[in-house]
């Protein structure tokens, strides 16, 4: 059934590399010819040792990297040559991104940091608050945090108030740094049941795992990025 | 994405005898964009707002504003009166020090009220109500309107002359540094409420600010300046993140963790 749709991600021969201007302008090339797609419905896990490129990667799809040459394609929008107003509207809609750190504005609640992302697409208050409350309860943080800002929170609460947030709108594409990492059993379950939820309604999810187990599970695919690694200058 | 953009900045160059204030400047500012300008001082950057909100001439360029009578026009050559007219409606400027934007003598309902009634408002009632509705939109309670600004707290004159500029829903609001010289937790408070104005009023902002922490939390996209140029420009986290001029990496990699 899913054969006869585009994918949702197709990333084609792109490379990248950092020039450190204040060491030497020292040029270290990072990734080469890059090359793969994921379909609506699919998780594709990044693997690769520390250091391969996979979190490189995942912010050249999400743009806050710039790619050198080659083209990522989010739906209709090219990552790599888009105007920043362009990515900007794709991070609204189109691509989630669950990293490994929450950002927040500090003293904005929590129940309002997982409802952002809904207020920004025009989901009405009452709607995204019930969706924000919903999402709180099954990553069991405790309804008496809700009216706090999670800048004071654990780590692993902050985690998933982060986690929250990023599955709080439907996007069809997502990137999913480390998600499970640190939680406990019942925590781990419910974000693998959220990536489940998500695959089931189609969205096309890139992610790292380090936590094999979790990656066997949701994943259809592994894409070794150490592939793409450059070869070392001679 | 084909809509029209709200600020078009074309070539705008400014000296001071001769030495450089900025030059070589161009971007176009689309609606419900926030874009923050950095750079160590007297890199150009307020030099440069005030250039873009008519405070200074500049030597040459244009600043083309999309007015809601006639599209897009230059603000560097319209009428003195139609600019005055711009500044009091879809245009609104926060001032560094709250001080340089409020009326020091007149009490705090009346510095919102003025705006109003430099729009035509007439109702004494309404313009109070709408005062009071707007003082409290940025925390001043109400019981605080008969107050005159000296009276107040550095945080809450700025959070005033927030209200001061926005009561008139305007569409491009200029920051020069809006959080500079406030403490930490009152910065965050002011962040707060600027980031939910920004939201739901769909309002356009161009700040200027040294404070990178400030900037990844407000702007979606940056400006670096340096002696009077910009030396990038993209989205800022691609900015703050992935820096690819030289002086951009230094700027970040001097800074504890943004």
């Amino acid at each position: 059934m899913t054969q006869t749709l585009p994918p949702v991600i197709r990333i084609e021969d792109v490379s990248k590399s950092f020039t450190l201007h204040n060491q030497g302008s020292a040029v270290i090339p990072v990734m080469q010819g890059a090359t793969f797609d994921v379909m609506p419905g699919e998780c594709v896990a990044l693997t690769g040792n520390s250091g391969a490129g996979k979190s490189t990667l995942m912010r050249m799809i999400y743009g806050n990297y710039l790619s050198e040459s080659g083209h990522i394609w989010v739906g209709d929008t090219d990552v790599a040559n888009a105007e920043p107003r362009e990515i900007i509207a794709l991070r609204r809609a189109t691509l989630g991104y669950v990293s490994q750190f929450l950002r927040v504005v500090p003293r904005v609640p929590t129940i309002e940091v997982v409802a952002e992302p809904l207020l920004t697409v025009g989901v009405d208050r009452e709607t995204a608050f019930a969706k924000a409350r919903d999402l709180l309860s099954r990553l069991n943080i405790p309804e008496t945090l809700w009216g706090l800002s999670p800048t004071t929170f654990s780590g692993g609460e902050q985690q998933r108030v982060n986690i929250a947030r990023g599955f709080a709108h439907e996007y069809p594409a997502m990137l999913l740094d480390e998600p499970t990492a640190s939680l406990d059993a019942t925590n781990r379950e419910t974000v693998l049941s959220l990536i489940e939820e998500a695959k089931a309604r189609g969205a096309a999810i890139i992610g790292i795992f380090h936590d094999a187990l979790a990656r066997e599970r949701v994943a259809d695919r592994e894409i070794d990025v150490s592939a793409f690694t450059p070869a070392k200058a001679a | 994405m084909t809509t029209q953009p709200l600020l078009s900045v074309k070539d705008i160059r400014k000296t001071y005898g001769g030495r450089i204030g900025c030059t070589d400047v161009s971007f176009d500012l689309y609606p419900g964009e926030v874009m923050g300008i950095v750079g160590e001082s007297g890199s150009g950057k307020s030099t440069l707002l005030n250039c873009m909100a008519g405070h200074l001439p500049p030597d040459s360029g244009q600043v083309l504003f999309d007015t809601r009578d006639r599209g897009m026009v230059d603000t560097l050559t319209m009428s003195e009166p139609e600019r005055r007219m711009l500044s009091r409606t879809d245009w609104a400027f926060v001032h560094q020090h709250a001080r340089d934007g409020l009326r020091m003598g007149v009490s705090a309902g009346g510095n919102v009220g003025e705006r109003l009634m430099a729009v035509g408002a007439r109702h004494y009632g309404n313009i109070r109500s709408q005062a009071i509705d707007w003082l409290g939109r940025v925390e001043i309670n109400e019981d605080r309107v008969d107050d005159k600004p000296s009276a107040f707290s550095g945080g809450m004159q700025q959070r005033l002359q927030i209200a001061r500029n926005l009561v008139t829903g305007p569409r491009l609001v200029f920051m020069d540094e809006p959080t500079g010289g406030l403490d930490v937790s009152v910065q965050a408070r002011l962040l707060d409420l600027l980031r939910g104005l920004v939201r739901e009023m769909g309002l356009s902002a161009i700040i200027v600010t040294h404070d990178l922490a400030v900037v990844r939390l407000l702007a979606d996209r940056l400006m670096v300046m340096k002696s009077g140029h910009v030396v990038e420009h993209g989205l800022t986290d691609q900015v703050l993140d992935d820096p690819q001029h030289a002086y951009t990496q230094l700027l970040v990699s001097s800074v504890l963790q943004v």
